[in-house]
């Protein structure tokens, strides 16, 4: 089981890698699409990526609650 | 058992998620016997990342059908990959933002012609870069969305879609012979990437169900990809510029 630090550093590292941001900016109350610019389909991808990761599966209908990095972290965490 | 696409090569644009009906051609495609090659954009990344999902591994090309680079250089990839093509599958769409969703009377012509390169003269450019690979003949199969009347909320998609439909009659016509046959699906609305782009999607998706006289589901695309893999099979060999819907029976129904 996941601490809530991994998941976030590993959701870090996923942004980074998909959508350039610099792993360091992606904290838990950035909002993917106002504060990190995350377009729509970069989040797909990251979506598909934390799937992959994290062994979870985030259905299409949950992603759009997931506007902060927060929230994502904390889905996943309740999820894995 | 053998499968109805044994033997085939098949190009396969469009994977971009597991609710894209190309994902569902390229499973059932492999299902059914076919050796397949996928081509992705506009993030080839995230085709990899899905085409991990399909049944046998599989290549992914990097494929604008815009850019004429991309076009010149596609038969050569796929003649290393595949040596030939059987195949083409042209599940590609795009409108910008504002050419869609209510915006129709005044969309600038610079978007409606975005719309009709990428969506509608693509089946020709793509079929054009990919003919040296179908020697022996081939199927070309398309995905439109009834383009004989008018829509809600799909707006400029929609002229897009009857340049798609006229440009695959054309095509039959012209590359009959060399016995290679063009056709589209007649999709029902389905919850893929492409319908998340149209703004009031599910306006048109609960309706549906009203007329179609079959059951619609907007989250299942495999009707619409075992329409597809039939006609890139031999069971359609004398089918050409045609329609096939899959939409539930619903382009029947007036009221």
């Amino acid at each position: 089981m996941a601490t809530k630090d991994e998941v976030l550093s590993g959701l870090a590292e996923i942004v980074n890698e998909i959508a350039g941001i610099p792993a360091e900016d992606v904290e838990l109350d950035k909002s993917f699409t106002d504060d990190l610019d995350v377009d729509s389909l970069s989040m797909v991808e990251v979506v598909v990526a934390a799937e992959e990761r994290f062994g979870v599966k985030i259905p299409d209908d949950e992603v759009k609650n997931l506007k902060t990095v927060g929230d994502a972290v904390d889905f996943i965490l309740a999820n894995s | 058992m053998s499968g109805i696409l044994e033997g085939k090569r098949i190009l396969v644009t469009g994977v971009l998620m597991e609710s894209s009906i190309a994902f569902q051609v390229a499973k059932l495609a492999q299902e059914q016997g076919a050796e397949i090659i996928l081509s992705a954009w506009p993030r080839p990344s995230l085709t990899e990342r899905i085409a991990k999902k399909l049944p046998k591994p599989v290549k992914v090309l990097e494929l604008d059908v815009t850019n004429q680079e991309h076009l010149d250089g596609l038969a050569e990839k796929v003649r290393d990959e595949l040596g030939g093509l059987d195949g083409i599958v042209h599940s590609i769409g795009f409108a910008p933002q504002d050419a869609l969703g209510g915006n129709f009377l005044n969309t600038p012509w610079e978007s409606v012609a975005t719309a009709v390169h990428v969506s509608a003269f693509s089946l020709k450019s793509l079929t054009m870069a990919c003919l040296p690979l179908m020697e022996e003949g081939g199927s070309v199969v398309g995905l439109t969305f009834d383009a004989t009347i008018a829509w809600p909320q799909y707006d400029w998609m929609g002229p897009a879609k009857a340049a798609l439909e006229a440009t695959s009659r054309y095509l039959a016509r012209d590359l009959g012979k060399q016995n290679v046959r063009c056709n589209l699906v007649s999709a029902g609305p389905l919850k893929s990437m492409a319908a998340k782009s149209i703004p009031g999607f599910d306006t048109l998706a609960d309706t549906w169900n009203v007329r179609s006289p079959l059951a619609w589901d907007v989250t299942d695309p495999e009707p619409a990809g075992r329409g597809v893999v039939a006609l890139l099979s031999d069971w359609f060999p004398k089918t050409t510029g045609e329609i096939v819907h899959v939409d539930g029976g619903l382009h029947a129904i007036g009221a």
